[in-house]
Formats: C-alpha cells, structure tokens, sequence
C-alpha cells in the first residue's frame, strides 16, 4: 500500500497528510475561532475564583462549561460521560464532521489517545461516585470514546507526559507509514483539576500572572484544559483542503539527567529536533517557525532556547501559545500543532503574549506581535516531566517541490 | 550479522518471585507486603542506588527489573545510548501514588501536597528512572493497553529497528496498583544469538517458558 | 536548641525518605546540598513542605531556601526565630 515517491534522488515513503482538525479550549470550539483568537492576541488565562481548584485565586485557562454541555448536547448521547470525555467527543466529531471523505466506522482507522491524567478528578470521593472506578483506567476513557465515535478497533494511549501529543503524532505518521492503517484519529486531552494544580503549586511552579513565555521576567507556568484532535492519513483521496500539509519527520529522546528538571544543555531536545530535521530532510535554514514548548519555567525555557540555538535554528522566528492556552499537558502537542498547521494554511505567526523581554542564555528568535509571513513549515518541540523530549515537522506539500 | 530481530535477554517479576531469562533466580514470598518484597530484592541484589528509597513503588519495581536486564545483557556496552529504546506499557498508569497525592489534598484542614510524591504521579517517571540510571537517551514511549498487546508492541519494536529509530530496544510490561504488581522487560537486538523476536516468544517470556540457553 | 535539632534530623529523614540514615549519621553543620547530604532540587522543595507542615512556616519563594536549607543547624535557627 506504499506509494514510492523519489524527490531529489531520495526515496519518501507514502505521505502522511493532515486530514482534519480541531481544538476545544478557553479559545473557542473550533480551530478557526481558536486561531482567530490568537491572532487577536486574546489569551485564554483568565483569574479564577474557585475553592474546588485552588484556596486563592488561580491564573488559569478553562474550557467554558455552559458551551461544553450545549455542545455535547448535539451529539445527542444520552450515556453518562466525564467531563474529560465530553471534551474529546465534542472535539473529534467536530474534527471529522469537517471531512466526510473519513471513515471512522473503518477497520483501517485508528484512534490514537494521548492523555496524562485522563478523569483523575474520580479520585476524589464526592466526584468518584458519578462513575465506576473503570473509569479511572485511561484505556477505559478510550475505549468509551472510541465506542461512541463508531470505531471498530481498540484505541492506542500514549501516556507520557507534557511530550504525550506530540509524541502520538509520530506514533501516528509512523503507523501510516507500515500500512496497517490508512487513518489516524489523534486527541490529546487534560482537565484542569485540584489534583494537578496541588502538584505544581507543590512545586512552586505556577505563576500569579498570566506565563511569560522566554521571557526575562518569567514566573512558571499557567495552567490550562482542552482537547486537541488532529486526523492524519496517507490516502490522498480523503483530503478536502487544496493545500496538503505533510507530517514530515518525528523522534523522541531522553535526557537520562533528571526526573523533573531537564538537562542543563538542553542536549535530549536537540537531538530529537536533529533527528526530526535529518527525517524531513530539511535543513535549518529552510526551517520558516517553531512553535516551542515554551512553559515559562526558569528551567525549560533556559534548557529549549540552548537546544534551538545549538541546531542552528536560532534566528528562526519562534513562539510558545502556552500565554494563551495554558499548558494543557496532554494536550498541548496537539492544540499547539493544530495551530501550527492553521499558522501555514493562513502565513501567520502568531505573537507570543506577554513576551517582552528575552530572558535565556541563547539567542532565540521569540515572534513577539503577530505578522503575516509566509509559513512553509513548523518545527513543533516539547519537553516533560522523565526527562522526556520529542519534536515534529509539518510542512506544505508544496514547498517540497524545490530544487 | 543477522538481519532479522532476537529476543536476546528477560526479566520477569511477579508473585514475590524474580525470573531472569525464564530461570527464577530470587524468591522472598514470605514478604509481608510487595514493598517489602521490592526491598528485599533491592538487597539481595545489592543494587547500591540510594535513590530507589525516594521513588513511588512502581518506579522501585521497574528499576529491580530493569537492573536484571542491564546486568543479563549489557547493552549500554554495546550500543551508544540514543540507539536505544525504552517502550514500556502498564493498565494501571500511576494510580498507586496517585492515590497517594489525592490523600495529601483531601482535607482543607490538612492540606500539604508533597513535590516528592507529585513527580511520580506520571507513568512515563519510571521510564525516566530507567534512563537516569543507565544512561538511556533514545526513542521512549509509554503506552496504556487494559492487557498488554504484544502484537502492537512486537509490530512496533520492529518499525523502530526496521527504520533506524533504534539499534536496541528494552520493551515490556510493569504495573503496579493496589498491592498487585506484574514486571516484565526484554531486550530486542540484531544479533546471532537470542531466540526470534516472534509474538508466540513474547508470550513465551512473559510466561518463564522461553529457552535462552543457546545464548 | 540542640533537642530541636535532633528532632529535625529525624523529620529529615523520614520527609525526605532517606532509608538507612540515622540521626547520628548527620552533621548539624555539614551542607544539605552539594557537596554534604547531595540533596537535590526536590528535597529542597520538601524541605519547604516540612516547615510548613510541621512548624507553621511558610517559604513563598524557593530563592529564599537557600540560606535557610544550608545545614540542620541553620535550619533550627530559623525555627526558633520564626516559630510563631
């Protein structure tokens, strides 16, 4: 089922193409009213007042209730679902109501779930009782939602961390790329929940104001919900958009240093955005934008920018959305992605909110207001808690016939 | 050197028994509890490593068995250390020490969430402690099956060798959840010796049944 | 002041899981960190923790830690001066 293609005297595998899309966040329920957002540079962080979280006020960024339940509504389920689940449904019917040309009912498509803590918020007594104690397994949470959506075959769950949904967009290209399957369904999702907030304040990691990615002032991270999905498949005929956009190249890699601090020298990301860049056969300079992991961490900030640096990519124009959408953990490698492949699709970089002044040992090039710019490819990298890094390349179909 | 994939090494972990390549090779079934158990073996191997004290009991589990596995076959002498591979699955996440966090943050009156606890409340962690302690830098994955699929991971394991993603790859199983614990990790190589990385041998190493003896 | 180290040297121990070490094993005056104990960047976040929960005292801003974390004894010191 592979179709050889020969570009610049090198045999490509089939293409994995991206096939439709979708993000459920503070920003909105569709990819487009996400996007325009972001090009407004309107954040999604807003101050919340709310016990069942945090004693004090909590910057964050929430997915609106009133709107998730009108939504889920339409899908006309009766089931009882969490509200993690009602995110991924609400999400991925949305990403494949778009494009009719996927079959989701068929035995050659595959769900692929990428989540960290999945309905975590069941630990909880009084929240434990609204649903049986299965569904605290994420394999459980999977299988509902593939069940609802009509899938026949068993999810894959990826569960690694902040890397959870861009490592599961590789899983996904290299997937295609055997031939098993000719579709994958891939949705990232996290709740904002005590469980995870308690965590990070643990670690005095979460900021008072809204995160300022890069930036010399930083203070930690802002957290944040939502669900990302992104359909990627390797048969042509299911495409609806003019512009293909390609799945280029991926890999992940491991620090080896420590299990909640990355490397001092960022050495674990640069390979993995090495690896990435030598798969896609793209070189540093031909790279047009970097969504970055960008945490606002004094410690990941730091180690990304030496990573970029020490790949060549330094003058590459470069932004984090975790200012807008919160680090939505499981995931952001999807949200983030998708918004990545709509900054190509529209040539717009989007600005890095509350970015002001660099402030880590490398020269990195931080997109600070949004520009039109023409967007050929982007370089999606993240980092997480186990050492964890992993990066991949989108590109336009048609900027690959160059030379 | 042979082309085709070899299960070249296991260690299997489970009711109070340790089993390196199908041989039982530590017993302490008179624990009173599976962390007594953890620090038994921890002891009996001497395995010199202060830090296995702070970790959760899943990530204790993985370091005993992972140590088996380096100290069976050497593969961080073989190989360099971004050439090789960690895919590792479980069913339970870490809801051990999830739980345990959730007790932290129970009670208004109590509430002091530990960082120490926090940091494991990841299953990839014990992925992490693996490649800290022997120096792993490769392609690592963590996967959630209810029952561990090794058709997806054998699949897997040979795309990852078959495209040059890894020279080497530790793959396997280790759960931990309310006193319920089941480790098992392999080694996949290209070598002339080992037994066909094969899902029928999969299963027969989970099981203790697979013969190593022409390694 | 020197009952109220021997106390902290155990809620040491028993916070920062530091199986095998007695209090005896521990110098008042020797670094926590570096060198010393090799401490590392959780156990200091513990440490804050620790005071919290045993003695009332919170540390907002780890940068603060260092001095206070240097050794048991400094440690004490800020117990006794703060302890409400």
């Amino acid at each position: 089922m592979e179709k050889e293609t020969w570009i610049d005297g090198m045999m490509m595998k089939g293409k994995v193409y991206v096939a439709g899309d979708n993000v459920v966040s503070s920003l909105g329920f569709t990819s487009e009213e996400n996007f325009a957002h972001l090009k407004k540079m309107e954040t999604g962080v807003k101050r919340y007042n709310d016990a069942s979280l945090w004693m004090e006020p909590l910057m964050a960024s929430r997915v609106d209730d009133v709107r998730l339940e009108r939504e889920f509504a339409k899908l006309g389920s009766s089931a009882g679902f969490t509200r993690l689940e009602k995110m991924m449904l609400v999400s991925a019917t949305a990403a494949l109501s778009e494009n009719k040309k996927i079959d989701i009912s068929s035995s050659r498509t595959l769900i692929i779930v990428s989540s960290t803590k999945g309905n975590i918020e069941l630990l909880d007594k009084e929240e434990g009782k609204r649903f049986e104690k299965k569904r605290l397994y994420l394999w459980e949470t999977a299988a509902q939602v593939a069940r609802f959506m009509g899938n026949p075959n068993k999810p894959l769950v990826v569960s690694n961390a902040c890397i959870s949904g861009v490592l599961a967009i590789i899983l996904a290209k290299r997937l295609l790329d055997e031939g098993k399957y000719d579709t994958m369904v891939v949705i990232g999702a996290d709740s904002l929940t005590k469980f995870v907030v308690s965590g990070f304040q643990s670690f005095k990691a979460v900021s008072n104001e809204v995160a300022k990615p890069y930036d010399a002032k930083r203070a930690g991270i802002s957290l944040g919900e939502g669900c990302g999905t992104m359909v990627l498949t390797n048969d042509e005929t299911k495409l609806n958009d003019a512009e293909r956009i390609l799945v280029m190249g991926g890999a992940s890699s491991n620090d080896a240093n420590h299990i909640s601090g990355p490397s001092r020298t960022g050495d674990g990301l640069q390979m993995a955005i090495e690896k990435t860049l030598s798969e896609a056969m793209i070189s540093a300079e031909e790279v047009d934008y970097i969504s970055g992991h960008g945490t606002a961490t004094q410690f990941n900030d730091d180690m990304e920018s030496l990573a970029v640096a020490n790949t060549q990519l330094g003058a590459v124009p470069m932004n984090s959305l975790k200012s807008y959408f919160g680090h939505t953990l499981g995931a952001a490698g999807i949200i983030e992605s998708v918004m990545g492949v709509h900054s190509m699709r529209q040539n717009t970089l989007i600005g890095t909110y509350n970015f002001e002044e660099l402030g880590v040992p490398a020269t990195v090039n931080i997109i600070k207001d949004t520009r039109a710019e023409e967007v050929n490819n982007c370089l999606k990298t993240a980092a997480g808690f186990g050492g964890c890094n992993a990066a991949v390349l989108f590109e336009k179909l048609t900027s690959r016939a160059r030379a | 050197m042979e082309n085709t994939t070899k299960i070249t090494a296991a260690c299997v972990i489970e009711n109070g028994k340790v089993y390196v390549n199908s041989k039982l090779d530590f017993t302490a079934e008179g624990s009173a509890s599976s962390l007594d158990f953890l620090k038994a073996a921890y002891t009996h191997y001497q395995l010199n490593y202060p830090k296995f004290y702070k970790m959760d009991s899943l990530c204790k589990l993985a370091m005993v068995a992972s140590e088996l596995l380096m100290r069976t076959n050497r593969i961080n002498e073989k190989y360099a250390s971004e050439d090789i591979a960690l895919i590792i699955a479980n069913g339970a996440s870490s809801l051990e020490i999830d739980t345990e966090h959730q007790v932290s943050i129970a009670d208004e009156a109590n509430f002091f969430p530990s960082p120490a606890v926090f940091v494991y409340t990841l299953p990839n962690i014990l992925i992490g402690e693996i490649a800290i302690r022997n120096k792993i830098k490769g392609e690592n994955t963590f996967f959630i099956f209810d029952t561990f699929d090794e058709d997806f991971i054998h699949s897997y394991t040979d795309s990852l060798m078959n495209n040059d993603k890894a020279k080497c790859v530790i793959a396997g199983w280790v759960d931990f959840y309310e006193d319920k614990y089941r480790a098992f990790l392999y080694t996949v190589e290209r070598t002339n010796e080992g037994e066909a990385h094969t899902t029928t041998n999969i299963n027969k190493l989970i099981d203790n049944k697979l013969n190593f003896e022409r390694n | 002041m020197e009952a109220l180290i021997e106390q902290l040297k155990q809620e040491i121990i028993e916070q920062l899981n530091l199986d095998g070490l007695k209090t005896e094993d521990i110098n008042p005056d020797t670094p926590l960190f570096g060198e010393g104990l090799g401490l590392d960047s959780i156990d200091a976040l513990e440490l804050i923790v620790l005071l919290d929960k045993n003695y009332g005292l919170k540390i907002l801003n780890p940068a603060d830690g260092k001095k206070i974390f240097q050794s048991v004894r400094s440690m004490a010191e800020f117990i006794s001066e703060n302890k409400k």
